[in-house]
Formats: structure tokens, C-alpha cells, sequence
């Protein structure tokens, strides 16, 4: 391997050079380096590990290059419920500013990173301008639901004027762990327009991200692994839905999933599957992510439980 | 109290100290139920008018303090579904979603106002038909019941304030299914805001309570509510399955137990029908050592003994901190030794009929499985009637965790009680259940009871009091005790949709 990699030597031995994106990455800068590749992995409690199962699935990108990412297994996603849940109370304890404050610190450093998202996005096949929309429509989202994470309680919260003597009021708690069947259509804004939401809402989730356009995930993932979202709030995992889908809504210990789907035999399993612990499941299909409607408050109130407490008025 | 009194009450913590059957002998005081009109057989009320069921059968509901057959109701089919769903669709189609909200609501204000006018009626009937106290069913069921109607009504033509940027609009028809526990309460919980959100209704009444939801029907049918607008069909299970799985109804509402809620969420699957369901739940009723104790056991009273155990937010878990357990047990056993077991009509009864005779026989098999798994078992020296289906009020002391009679819902008078030490403690083993409707803390110090009901896993959340409900304040679960709100402004959320 060395010898194809010296960069002392920039016209030896060429024609060796694999046919890869180092070879893309080469004639694009005119340099002689090879460039290092990025082994995309699966990101759980914080970590980047492997899939447990050691798989891995090929994704040729609009370069010819291939990519190799984590075939994930149940294994995977048992893990990563363990992480969703050991994490999902302190999260959902911290304050809703707090909670604001570090999705809108998510949001900035997405924006510093924002030309990897929009390469990536070109690579598996957006156009330059397509790429630019959704990376920018994806932050601005982020940011907006940042914005909600300290608000949401007073538009979905009611005191309740009840006839007897007592103070009666219901307010939001999170619904818990929450598996999420992102968009395979919309690999980056499908993704955080529902992950955004549920964490706004003190959830945390286990995220299954697009398959063929899983990029974007792992990258946002290697961005929230360096931002102040605690270890386990956000699990992303790459794989098949064929594989998968039945873990995602079975599992005993989520309390909900959201699945982006249009195929009946995907969403009558999951709510097959659902009614095991009467979990509650959310689907629905999205054509349009950009659309301005997609962008609402009542996509935390669909992971939320309304919780009403009563106390005595008197002495 | 001396010295030597507390002392003596410490040594005969496992007795009680009073013995009431003996000390104050009540003379029955019974509600007349000489003003009731009941017929002796009741149809199917299907777009307006009373329909014979398709197959002509009948099953009878009986008076489960008595063992005596009330009237024979309709047995209704898939057929009779059928055609119920069909009246709720044409009405939905060409009347109701057409009729300007306003009016609407003055169609809800006018049958919360005639179950006020004939509340008594339907109180004698509940009781006869339940078993319930008819203190209970005077003083709660019914004026609950057209309260909740009441409330409703105003909100028909006010819905776009409760969903701020959003334009809610109604869903179509509704298939409701209700228990036996609370029976005009219930189809009062599920029809007033399916019709004020501009839905109709095909609602199934539990099999062994069916009689006040007819009469429910009775007063719809006075009232001049357009025909299909809302449609009761009686039956047993099969009725709620054709109910369930109709493909032209848009929407399920059940209340009952997890097991069947899981079955109906199961069946829906794949259909596009939107769901609610409120389950069954194995609450905790926590009591710290700062509580005001005496106020603490009527709470515990009521949690448990209310409506014979027979509600889902039924303070079932009792947690007493250590340093006043054996207090709390003492008072707590004599406080039972004063309920009286007994006839529902009978306005001093605090503890009516088992609803029925197969729930005492789930009942009485808990009292084996509790004395079978180490509890210890007390019961007070009251006596029961020797007709009819009756439990006495039943501590289990000495329980764990794992125990079932902690970890089942029995739906009875039976209390399982453990104790602890720490806030820690507490909230861990209160959320140990799959369960999440409700929870009851009692306390004198603002700050803990803050921090219990935040902290415990549950919808409904009684700080001081227990068993509490009213129109305006949302009731639902968490976990496996179901999803959705009724009551409330959150309780509209389920019969509507959001443009």
C-alpha cells in the first residue's frame, strides 16, 4: 500500500492507483496525496462502534466509488435501546432552555460543516443546488425546533378549571424511547425533521437511518457526537428496513416509533407489532420536506403524554 | 390517646381496634325505585328508531345485588353493526358534518340537560344495573355524565381556538366501546366529544350494564338529535369485533382492559383507523410520613374501595413510608371495619355488588393467589348479603414487587400494601408496572409533591386527594394503560383531525 500512497513520488507508479475516490480525489485537486477515506460506522451511547454482527452493505456513489456501511442488526438495536432509555430521563430532566440551547449548539456546528453535508448529499446523486437546499433547509429546521424545546409546554398545557375545589392542571412529559424509521427518500432533512422533534420533546431515539442515502446520517451523527447532546439521546444505525423494521417496533422497552412510510405491508406491521406494548406508532409519508407545514409544533405533541395533577384548595 | 392505648393499638396492629358491626347497627335507608321506567326488553338504536336485532336474539341483565333479571336486551350482529354504521355514515354525510357548529352544540347542550332532568332515574337504574353504591352513582356517575355533555357542547363551535395554526376538522364515524364499570359515565366520555368535534357515533355498551346507555338512547331520541347521529348496539364481544374491524368506520375509542386493547390495536392495524385507548392501570397510592394521616386513609378508602375497586385508576398499590406504617395500618384497618358491604340502594352503603359473577370469581381467585403467594390477608368483621355478588374490603400486608396481586390488575376491592424508606425507593418500585394511569401521593411539604408527580409515570395524578374526575380535566394513561386524552381541551385531540 505504500507504494501507492508516497506522495514524494506523485507520478510513480499511477496507473497502480485503485480505481477509487482517491483517484477521483486526484485529478479533481491536480495534488498527488491520497486521500483518507472515512469508514462510516453506527453511532450508539455516543460511540462509533461496528455493527455487532460485522456486516456490511455497499453504497456506490454518483463518483463509482463505493462505500461500505453497517449492515446493523437486532443486536444493534437492543444495544442502542439500552442507551436510548439509560439516557431518556436525565435528558428529559435537564431544562426545556437547556435543551434549547444545545439543539441550536447542534444547529451551529452543522452549519460549520455544512459543505460535507452538501458534497455528501451530491455524491448520492443530489445536484449541487438540491444539496445546498436541503443541507440549509436541515439547520434552519434544527434550529427551529431548538426554539420550541422551552415552549411547547405552554401552548400544549392547560389549567383546567375543574367544579370542585382543587388546582387541576396537565402538562407534557415525554412519551420516552422512540424509534424512528426516517425517510428513505430525504436522507438528511427527512431525518432531522423528526429527529429534531422528538428530542425537543425530552425523548431519546434510535434511529434508522435511509438506506441508500445513509451518508448525511453518519456525518450528522459524527456532528452530534461532538456537540452537548448526551451520549444516548440520539442512536443512528445504518441497514435494511427488511432486516430491521419488526426490532424496531417490537422492542418492549420503546414506547414509541415513528415510521415513514407509504407501503401497507411496512406499516401494518409495525402496527402489528406495536400493539405488543401498546406503543404508540406514528406514520405517515412526506413528499415534500420543504414544505413549510412539515415545520410544526405538533410533531413534539405526537410524542408527548399529557400528564394532569390535581391538588386540594383549601387548608 | 395515652400511653398505654398507643401501645395496645401497636400490639394489635393485625386486629382491628373497632368493631362497627356490632357498635351501630344502620337502618336501611334504600333509595324507591318505584319512578323508574324500564321496559322488559330493549332493541337496538339504530338511525333513530329501535331496531329489532337481525338474528332476534336477546341476552338478560341482571341486578347483581339481587341475581334478578332487570330486562332482555339485543343481542346485535354484524348485520346490525353494519346497518348502524351505515345511519352513522349517511348521517355524517348529509347532516351533522353539514349543520353549522352552533347548532350542533345546542343538540349536546339539550341531552346534558335531559339527563339532569331524569339524573335520579338514572342513578336507580345504574345502581340496579352495576351494583354500584347509589351514593356513588347520584352524587358522580350521572351528574359527571351530563357534565361532561355540558362541557362538550360549548366546544363545538370553538375548536379552532384549542389548536393554534392549525384547522381541525372532524374525522367521520366513530365505533366506541365502553365497560361495565362506569356506564353512562363512560358512553358520556366517548359520545360528547365525538359529536361536538362533528363526528357520529356507533357506540356498544358493555354486556352486563347495558340499560342506562338505552336510556341514554331515549333521551337522544327526545331530544331530536338527527337520526344516525349517534347509534347504540348491545351485544357481548363479537358486537365490539364487528365494531372494530367495519371498514367504513374512521375511527376506534375503547376503554376496557390492556389484554383486549392490545387485541383491538392489533386488528386495526394497517386499516388507517385512528385509535384511542384507555386501559387498565395498577396505581400507586403513596403516603409519606409528613402526610396528614387521617386525611391520608380516607384517600387510601377511596382509592381502593370506590366503586367496589371497579376503576382503572383504582389506587391498587399502597406504599406507606416506614416510620408510620404501623399508624397508617392501624387507622386503615379500622377505617374498613366502619364500610358497609351491602345493598346498592341503600344511601348508607359505602361497598355495593360485584359487578358480576364472573368478576367475583376473578376476584376470589386473587384471594387465593395473594394468600398463595405470603400475604398476609386482612379483612374487616362485616357482614354481606347472602344474595348477590359481594367482596368484602381486603388488605394484603406483607407483599413484594413481584408479588401478582401487586403486579395484576384484580379490578376488586383488594388493596396489596408494601412499605419504604426513601423518595428513591418509592418512585422506583411505584413506576415498576407496565402500567401508567394513575398515582396518588399524599404529603404536607409543596416541594416533594412536585417532585413525586413529575417523577411518577402516569397520567392522572392525585397529590392530597384521589379519585378525582371532572369535564374539564384530561384522563388517559401511559405506558400500557393506553394513549390518548378524554376530558379536557386534550380530549378533542382524538376526534379531530388537524389540517
Amino acid at each position: 500500500m505504500a507504494s501507492t500512497s508516497t506522495p514524494k513520488k506523485p507520478t510513480a507508479k499511477k496507473t497502480d492507483v485503485a480505481q477509487n475516490n482517491g483517484q477521483a480525489e486526484k485529478k479533481q485537486t491536480g495534488s498527488s496525496r491520497i486521500k483518507v477515506q472515512k469508514t462510516y460506522k453506527i453511532f450508539i451511547n455516543g460511540q462509533f462502534p461496528r455493527t455487532e454482527s460485522g456486516r456490511y452493505y455497499p453504497l456506490t456513489l454518483s463518483d463509482s466509488s463505493i462505500v461500505n456501511l453497517c449492515l446493523s442488526s437486532r443486536k444493534d438495536i437492543r444495544n442502542a435501546v439500552v442507551a436510548a432509555r439509560e439516557a431518556q430521563e436525565k435528558w428529559a430532566a435537564r431544562a426545556g432552555l437547556n435543551k434549547s440551547q444545545i439543539l441550536y449548539r447542534l444547529a451551529e456546528m452543522l452549519e460549520t460543516r455544512s459543505s460535507q453535508f452538501i458534497e455528501e448529499l451530491q455524491l448520492m446523486g443530489a445536484t449541487k443546488e438540491s444539496a445546498i437546499k436541503e443541507t440549509e433547509t436541515a439547520i434552519d429546521r434544527l434550529i427551529y425546533y431548538a426554539g420550541w424545546c422551552d415552549k411547547f409546554n405552554a401552548i400544549f398545557s392547560s389549567v383546567n378549571p375543574v367544579s370542585s375545589s382543587h388546582f387541576n392542571f396537565s402538562s407534557n412529559e415525554p412519551t420516552g424511547v422512540v424509534t424512528i424509521v426516517a425517510a428513505e427518500e430525504s436522507g438528511l432533512l427527512g431525518l432531522i425533521s423528526v429527529m429534531a422533534p422528538v428530542i425537543a420533546g425530552g425523548n431519546t431515539c434510535v434511529v434508522l437511518a435511509s438506506e441508500s442515502k445513509a451518508l448525511g446520517a453518519v456525518t450528522l451523527a459524527e456532528v452530534i457526537a461532538t456537540s452537548d447532546i448526551p451520549a444516548g439521546v440520539v442512536n443512528i444505525l445504518t441497514g435494511t428496513r427488511k432486516e430491521l423494521l419488526a426490532h424496531m417496533a417490537n422492542h418492549m422497552d420503546v414506547n414509541a416509533i415513528y415510521l415513514h412510510s407509504n407501503k401497507a405491508e411496512e406499516i401494518k406491521e409495525v402496527e402489528t407489532l406495536s400493539a405488543l406494548n401498546v406503543k404508540r406508532a406514528r406514520i405517515e409519508f412526506v413528499s415534500n420536506w420543504f414544505e413549510p407545514k412539515e415545520e410544526n409544533p405538533y410533531r413534539i405533541q405526537d410524542f408527548i403524554e399529557v400528564k394532569t395533577t390535581w391538588h386540594p384548595i383549601g387548608i | 390517646m395515652s400511653k398505654k392505648q398507643d401501645k395496645k393499638h401497636q400490639q394489635q396492629a393485625a386486629e382491628p381496634s373497632l368493631d362497627f358491626s356490632k357498635a351501630l347497627i344502620y337502618t336501611p335507608a334504600p333509595e324507591s325505585s318505584a319512578h323508574i321506567r324500564l321496559k322488559k326488553q330493549y332493541d337496538l338504536f339504530i338511525n333513530g328508531t329501535w331496531v329489532k336485532p337481525s338474528k332476534g336474539g336477546y341476552f338478560e341483565t341482571i341486578n347483581p345485588s339481587t341475581e334478578q333479571v332487570l330486562a332482555k336486551v339485543a343481542e346485535g350482529t354484524q348485520e346490525d353493526v353494519d346497518k348502524a354504521v351505515k345511519a352513522a355514515r349517511a348521517a355524517y354525510e348529509n347532516v351533522w358534518s353539514k349543520m353549522p357548529a352552533r347548532e350542533r352544540a345546542k343538540y349536546i347542550y339539550r341531552i346534558a340537560r335531559l339527563i339532569q332532568e331524569r339524573a335520579r332515574e338514572f342513578a336507580v337504574i345504574e345502581s340496579m344495573d352495576g351494583g354500584k353504591p347509589i351514593r356513588e352513582s347520584r352524587d358522580i356517575d350521572i351528574p359527571l355524565a351530563a357534565n361532561h355533555f355540558f362541557y362538550y357542547a360549548g366546544w363545538a363551535d370553538k375548536l379552532e381556538y384549542a389548536f393554534p395554526g392549525k384547522n381541525p376538522e372532524s374525522i367521520g364515524v366513530a365505533g366506541q366501546i365502553i365497560p361495565w364499570n362506569f356506564p353512562l359515565l363512560m358512553a358520556a366520555w366517548k359520545i360528547a366529544p365525538a359529536l361536538a368535534a362533528g363526528n357520529t357515533v356507533v357506540l356498544k355498551p358493555a354486556e352486563s350494564t347495558p340499560l342506562t346507555a338505552l336510556k341514554l338512547a331515549e333521551i337522544i331520541e327526545e331530544s331530536g338529535l338527527p337520526a344516525g347521529v349517534v347509534n347504540i348496539v348491545t351485544g357481548a364481544g363479537a358486537t365490539g369485533a364487528a365494531i372494530v374491524n367495519h371498514p367504513d368506520i374512521d375511527k376506534i375509542a375503547f376503554t376496557g382492559s390492556t389484554d383486549v386493547g392490545k387485541l383491538i390495536q392489533k386488528a386495526i392495524a394497517g386499516t388507517g383507523k385512528k385509535l384511542t385507548l384507555e386501559l387498565g392501570g395498577k396505581a400507586a397510592n403513596i403516603i409519606f410520613e409528613d402526610a396528614a394521616l387521617d386525611q391520608a386513609v380516607e384517600g387510601i378508602v377511596n382509592g381502593i374501595f370506590f366503586n367496589q375497586g371497579h376503576v382503572c385508576c383504582a389506587g391498587s398499590r399502597l406504599f406507606v413510608q416506614e416510620g408510620v406504617a404501623d399508624k397508617v395500618i392501624r387507622k386503615l384497618k379500622d377505617r374498613m371495619a366502619s364500610l358497609i358491604v351491602g345493598d346498592p340502594m341503600d344511601k348508607n352503603t359505602d361497598i355495593g355488588a360485584i359487578n358480576s359473577p364472573e368478576q367475583l370469581k376473578k376476584i376470589n381467585e386473587y384471594l387465593k393467589i395473594g394468600v398463595n403467594e405470603g400475604g398476609e390477608v386482612f379483612q374487616p368483621n362485616c357482614s354481606i348479603p347472602s344474595k348477590g355478588y359481594f367482596c368484602k374490603p381486603t388488605l394484603f400486608l406483607n407483599t413484594s414487587q413481584s408479588h401478582r396481586v401487586v403486579q395484576e390488575e384484580i379490578f376488586g376491592p383488594v388493596l396489596a400494601v408494601q412499605t419504604f424508606r426513601t423518595v428513591e425507593e418509592v418512585i422506583e418500585k411505584a413506576n415498576n408496572t407496565p402500567y401508567g394511569l394513575s398515582a396518588g401521593v399524599w404529603t404536607d411539604k409543596g416541594s416533594k409533591i412536585f417532585n413525586m408527580t413529575t417523577k411518577l409515570k402516569a397520567g392522572v395524578v392525585w397529590a392530597n386527594t384521589y379519585n378525582k374526575f371532572d369535564p374539564s380535566s384530561p384522563f388517559g394513561g401511559f405506558r400500557e394503560s393506553g394513549f390518548g386524552r378524554e376530558g379536557g381541551l386534550h380530549g378533542l385531540l382524538p376526534y379531530l383531525n388537524l389540517r
